[in-house]
């Protein structure tokens, strides 16, 4: 099955542009294992957030999935178009990445 | 301007100072954070990841080892007698025993900040897990110890004060000079800022290596990166070729929102079977050869290993290459009764046990070998010390289970009280000199259209599965080292960079630095060691061979790994 994403891309300041991607997968499959497979098999500076990968446990890769806020590992490719795009009201990284660390806990924590 | 113009603009990098650098933020980093504070120093709690998200504690599913008598009466002495058994007689008996003797303070300060563990009749309820002679395991219900442990934990450091916490920055380099830790230099990932860390002491908390095989257990982020960073600081490690695989990791369906090794309790309250292709019981066939069976489990973990790896390797693997599990047989009152909510969690992902089995196999779940460290946990280089899983020794040849836990919690406390003293006995001295060398290789990074370094770390993962897993020959451990050089000759010297802000090519890049050079730490001893010890199976050297009582300890000089052999310590450390 092949599922299309296309993936908001770019930094802050600039605007940001859609890249389309096709990626193979298998039913059940998530869309971090997605973006995961499209950094080894078509562009590895595409950005985005994750640790646990697939245990939903370390909640680092929430993102705007078709238009709703939602974790990557959780949300499985469907065949057809999915949109993702970085979290709308957290400031914007890179790609898919915003800062959602606490203040706090940031090298530079806002005034 | 981007981050590779940022870095070589910037004629300073960001600098910070503490007292105590604290590198990870996992069960025993923030354990060593919580101690060190209460010990009166400054904490910079630096990881990776977001605080208290990335690395294993907060995947943890399952069980925390502790003799705390609640269940059935018992002493710390009893869990060090289990613990030693399981280690295959390479246990350091002194960090064996401070996990054990400490672990029942540990669990019940935990009890005491709320982590919620699992009560019956009044008590804290401990499971009876193997290897273990009694009822020793305290949990979480249902299946949310290592979250509420990190949640916990995570509190704690809010309600501290003095404790500075920084995530997003991936330490490159422990700053050493004149034999003595002093700080750390770093990549700030979201900005692509190099920022330099004044310490007067620094712990490793950077937990195990699981990410270096193609199937795991662990986080994203766990690719030995304290090992690497204590060998090139001039520590040495040991045990390392002593890596633990989970017999029953999930494979198949695609199960997500779950810890993968989460079958075990299914199987062990409810009798699960393994099945081959052929949907035969094969357990029975392996059985023979050994006589440790707890009635539950047919099979010993390492023996449950070995007989699925030998069914796929005879072609009667699962399709997605291991072996069934099946609950069929089990009334699904039962299954409902024994795992409440967690069964809506599976049917969320597409599977009903009573009607299908579950595809399983051996992952990589822990790493016994780790850095080197004395009774201080302090390593051979003076003011650096590791916690946590990050250390090697306690657990010998093979962990019990239940254990990763408690040594987070009673490692990283005793660390961070011991650099906290540290501390206190030093002035800061940051030899700005010394860190330049990393400054100068971050620098150097380069974009490099058409080199992918996320396709290298799935080549070196399926290498290591190949050739350094659970099952060795000298052949293939000769074709892992001399798959690993040809890895590293690829990479070179030079950083990949994609040249922007979170730059995922530059961390590739030096994740396969670390993760190359701790490859090599493991296939090297697993070469030397002509034996079968625990987690260490060698098919051309099966059984033990009581000449190799002994531990091996990797050390790095001009780029040269170096091997030596040392008896386990036995002598218990002065109270």
């Amino acid at each position: 099955m092949k599922a299309t994403l296309n993936i908001q891309r770019g930094r802050p300041g600039g605007a940001p542009h859609v890249e389309t991607f096709e990626v193979a997968f298998e039913p059940g499959q998530s869309v971090l294992d997605g973006l995961r497979a499209l950094r080894r098999d078509a562009d590895p500076s595409l950005a985005f957030r994750f640790s646990c990968i697939n245990a939903n446990a370390c909640k680092e890769c929430m993102m705007l999935i078709d238009g709703k806020v939602d974790y990557a590992c959780t949300v499985r490719l469907k065949e057809g178009v999915m949109v993702l795009a970085p979290l709308p009201k957290k400031p914007l990284i890179r790609d898919l990445v915003t800062e959602i660390a606490p203040p706090e806990e940031r090298l530079h924590p806002p005034p | 301007m981007s981050p590779s113009e940022t870095r070589n603009a910037a004629k300073e990098a960001t600098h910070l100072e503490t007292d105590v650098l604290i590198i990870g933020a996992g069960g025993a980093g923030m354990y060593a954070a919580l101690e060190a504070a209460r010990g009166g120093a400054s904490v910079l709690l630096a990881d990776r990841s977001l605080i208290g998200r990335g690395g294993a504690t907060v995947m943890a599913q399952m069980t925390v080892a502790a003799a705390l008598g609640e269940q059935t009466p018992d002493h710390w002495e009893h869990h060090l007698a289990d613990t030693l058994a399981a280690g295959r007689g390479l246990c350091n008996q002194n960090l064996a025993a401070m996990l054990c003797e400490d672990g029942p303070r540990r669990i019940r300060e935990m009890d005491s900040w709320k982590v919620g563990w699992a009560r019956e009749d009044g008590h804290i309820k401990q499971a009876q897990a193997p290897g273990h002679d009694r009822p020793r395991c305290a949990y979480v219900d249902f299946l949310a110890t290592g979250p509420a442990v990190s949640r916990t934990l995570r509190t704690q450091l809010n309600l501290a004060s003095g404790i500075r916490r920084v995530g997003d920055l991936a330490i490159i380099d422990i700053v050493v000079r004149d034999g003595e830790a002093c700080g750390a230099t770093a990549l700030h990932l979201t900005s692509g800022e190099i920022v330099t860390l004044a310490a007067k002491a620094v712990v490793i908390a950077t937990g195990g290596l699981t990410r270096l095989y193609q199937r795991n257990s662990g986080s994203a982020n766990m690719g030995g990166d304290g090992y690497a960073l204590a060998l090139r600081a001039g520590a040495e490690l040991i045990d390392m070729e002593f890596v633990q695989f989970f017999p029953i990791g999930h494979l198949s369906p695609r199960l997500v929102g779950m810890d993968p090794i989460m079958w075990d309790p299914f199987r062990y309250k409810l009798g699960g079977k393994l099945l081959n292709a052929e949907m035969r019981e094969f357990e029975e066939d392996y059985a023979t050869h050994d006589k440790r069976s707890d009635g539950r489990y047919v099979l010993t973990r390492d023996l449950a290993t070995y007989a699925i790896t030998k069914e796929v390797e005879a072609g009667r693997g699962s399709p997605a290459g291991g072996a069934y599990l099946s609950f069929q047989h089990v009334p699904e009152a039962d299954i409902r009764r024994a795992f409440g909510p967690v069964v809506d969690r599976l049917a969320a992902n597409g599977i009903d046990l009573t009607h299908r089995p579950v595809e399983v196999s051996p992952i990589a779940h822990y790493h016994m070998g780790g850095v080197r460290v004395n009774a201080e946990l302090e390593t051979g280089v003076s003011g650096l010390y590791a916690c946590g899983e990050a250390v090697g020794g306690a657990n010998g040849a093979n962990r019990l289970s239940g254990n990763a836990i408690t040594e987070a919690f009673v490692f990283g406390a005793r660390a961070g009280r011991n650099a906290a003293r540290r501390a206190s006995q030093r002035a800061s001295s940051w030899p700005s000199d010394t860190a330049r060398s990393v400054i100068d290789l971050l620098r150097s990074a380069k974009r490099r259209d058409g080199r992918n370094p996320a396709v290298i770390i799935a080549r070196l993962q399926t290498l290591m599965a190949d050739t350094v897993g659970p099952f060795r020959t000298e052949e293939k451990l000769h074709s892992a080292i001399k798959g690993l050089v040809e890895l590293q000759k690829e990479i070179g010297d030079i950083p990949w960079s994609s040249a922007e802000e979170f730059d995922a090519v530059l961390v590739d890049w030096l994740d396969l630095r670390n993760m190359l050079l701790v490859a090599r730490s493991i296939a090297l001893p697993a070469l030397a060691r002509t034996e079968s010890r625990g987690a260490h199976q060698r098919e051309d050297y099966p059984g033990l061979d009581d000449d190799w009582g002994v531990n091996q300890v990797v050390t790095l000089s001009d780029g040269e790994l170096n091997l030596a052999h040392t008896a386990p310590p036995t002598a218990r450390a002065a109270k």
